[in-house]
């Protein structure tokens, strides 16, 4: 009898698609014709609409097997910088899925959902107390979207004051890709900071780009930053920003380095957003959605979009346009991801202050376990000044010449069973490694990948550098030819 | 190469009467890895010291290329786009993205040559 190979052998699966699966002579689902049924809106009947014709197990086998070949935190060590891929506690899930949570329709009526303003609300002053800024919009739906909103909120705010020439913003060359596309979105143009070879802004590269200040409507900046480093002159750099009439927005990505300890209003910081997901421990990276609430001084908020939460008496009602006339109005659907609210709120009341101090605090020094370890072994090209934050950067400086680049170390680490450190970013820094264990991870899975990372160091040092080439060897799929999917790319299933 | 200019930002600049032909160093190329497209400006753009006018994509990244002078956009290679691998030959023979028109000359005397940029490379 012939048949279809459909396995690698053992548990490596082989999927086809659904099309390549189906059989028109047995559908998944047998109805009969339907009978007598009139066209209520004068269109003409529908003909078949071509869906592969699969029975549930079959479907559900076909998802199940393809999920298999992703890679979550659930499954391992997953050390992205600037991701903060953090354990999504079961807690949170279990307070998520409570039907006065879940079940709930965002167009019901306030007085009928009051425990789920009620939520909203001490989630916002949750944020206001954790940043010193007490504006708060908790609808942005992810960290971009949450810049968005601060950018739109900064030129609402220009807008509304007249300043008309206020247009430039000014971004280190260290941030997130991100900040540069969302200022330009809005209409900004990005004058850029470039930050010395100490992987900092300095007061004096600020100055520089400021000019006379006319013309410059704020600036972004991540602090911590993404070469792992805290801004240490950004309070001067605020003061001075602040005496021209701009406005500080800050990335607030690397938040997990200063959560309890550090207030960003305190350091200058006008608005900012949250990554919920990241910070807060709510699911991303697969799991998601995202949710990037923004928070801003009280000068701000009344420009901030809307809905915001607000307690009326005994009750909490939703603040519209009407309530705040200057706001620049709406930006999402309903109130935002409100199951990543109960998530948060969930993780900080179950840490409390003391625990969200805490968090920091491990973040901090799992980062610099690691950094501790590999400096000798890695380059690491600002490890001489002194500790880093939540994230170590290393490089491939002392690999390189020995034809071991970045990629194939990352690439290497895929064969041994951990996700990839985020790679080649920043872009100040060549072959960059930014490797960001967070707190929840333990020693032994931070050894793991230390004792892994020595390995490919010592590996290249002694020439035995074939290998890197041709892995990942036991992943679904060999190593991709990147640069021919860019330059021919093939967009559709069958030519 | 001799008589050429380079940047901070790792253009490599070769001057032909008033125009500057603009492309990118070696060290860029390597940093970008191959390049899989290249945005070019328009003819007549108008261009500072310093701001962008052409945008180059690799796998890893998107990089701007910085004008290394004020002036005007007058010619843009068209071929690039179809030969990515073009930005390896010499700025002078097919590796130039853009040819600039300089407003200010005294502007040329702020690049390096070659020796200083090799220093300035060994530094980074």
């Amino acid at each position: 009898m012939k048949y279809v190979k459909q396995d690698k052998g053992g548990l490596m699966y082989e999927e086809n698609l659904l099309w390549e699966k189906q059989r028109s002579d047995h559908p998944g689902v047998d109805l009969p014709a339907p009978k007598n049924l009139k066209s209520r809106t004068g269109q003409k009947e529908r003909g078949d609409i071509g869906l592969p014709q699969v029975s549930e197990p079959q479907v559900l086998r076909h998802f199940v097997r393809m999920s298999t070949w992703n890679y979550s935190i659930d499954h391992g060590f997953f050390p992205l910088g600037s991701c903060t891929m953090k354990h999504n506690p079961r807690l949170n899930e279990k307070m998520a899925r409570l039907p006065g949570f879940a079940h709930i329709h965002p167009k019901q009526p306030d007085e009928t959902v009051q425990g789920a303003l009620r939520l909203m609300y001490e989630l916002q002053n949750w944020l206001a107390e954790l940043t010193n800024l007490p504006g708060v919009c908790l609808s942005p739906a992810a960290g971009a979207h949450g810049e968005l909103a601060g950018l739109l909120t900064i030129r609402r705010a220009h807008e509304l004051k007249g300043n008309k020439e206020k247009k430039v913003l000014l971004i280190p060359d260290s941030a997130h890709g991100t900040n540069p596309a969302t200022a330009t979105m809005c209409g900004f143009t990005v004058r850029n900071i470039p930050t010395k070879n100490t992987g900092r802004l300095t007061l004096e590269a600020f100055k520089e780009a400021l000019g006379d200040g006319k013309d410059v409507a704020g600036m972004m900046v991540t602090n911590p930053n993404t070469c792992g480093l805290f801004e240490t002159e950004i309070v001067e750099i605020a003061d001075l920003l602040h005496r021209h009439g701009g406005y500080f927005y800050c990335d607030g990505a690397n938040f997990n380095a200063l959560v309890g300890k550090v207030r960003p209003g305190d350091f200058g910081v006008d608005i900012m957003h949250i990554n919920l997901h990241k910070t807060f421990s709510t699911p991303h990276g697969g799991g998601g959605p995202g949710s990037g609430p923004i928070c801003c001084t009280s000068e701000l908020a009344k420009y901030m979009p809307v809905p915001t939460v607000v307690k009326k008496g005994d009750g909490y009602k939703l603040e519209t346009k009407k309530d705040r006339p200057e706001t620049l109005g709406r930006l999402k659907g309903f109130q935002g991801q409100f199951g990543m609210h109960v998530r948060a709120l969930a993780y900080m009341m179950s840490h409390g202050a003391d625990g969200l101090k805490q968090v920091s605090e491990d973040a901090v020094l799992n980062a610099n376990y690691i950094l501790a370890q590999l400096k000798n072994d890695f380059h690491a090209p600002f490890a001489e000044q002194g500790p880093c934050m939540h994230e170590a950067l290393l490089t491939d400086k002392k690999q390189k010449d020995a034809g071991v680049s970045t990629l194939d170390m990352a690439t290497a680490l895929c064969e041994r069973g951990i996700h990839p450190m985020t790679v080649y970013f920043p872009l100040v820094v060549p072959g960059a490694m930014l490797i960001e264990p967070t707190e929840t991870e333990s020693k032994d899975s931070m050894d793991y990948f230390i004792g892994v990372m020595k390995d490919f160091a010592q590996d290249v040092a002694a020439g035995d550098t074939r290998k890197f080439h041709d892995y990942p060897l036991s992943t679904p799929r060999r190593r991709l030819d990147e640069v021919k999917a860019a330059r021919e790319p093939k967009l559709r299933w069958k030519a | 190469m001799a008589g050429l200019k380079y940047t901070n930002d790792h253009e490599c600049v070769k001057v032909e009467g008033d125009v500057a032909w603009v492309g990118i160093t070696r060290y860029a190329q390597e940093a970008l890895g191959d390049l899989v497209y290249v945005e070019l400006p328009a003819i007549g753009k108008k261009v500072k010291k310093g701001e962008y006018f052409a945008v180059v994509e690799s796998v890893k990244t998107a990089a701007e290329v910085y004008s290394p002078v004020d002036g005007e956009v007058v010619e843009a290679n068209d071929n690039m786009p179809n030969d990515l691998e073009s930005i390896k030959s010499p700025v002078g023979e097919k590796g130039w993205i853009a040819k600039i028109k300089i407003s200010d000359p005294a502007q040329l005397a702020n690049l390096m040559d070659e020796a200083a940029y090799k220093k300035y490379i060994e530094s980074l």
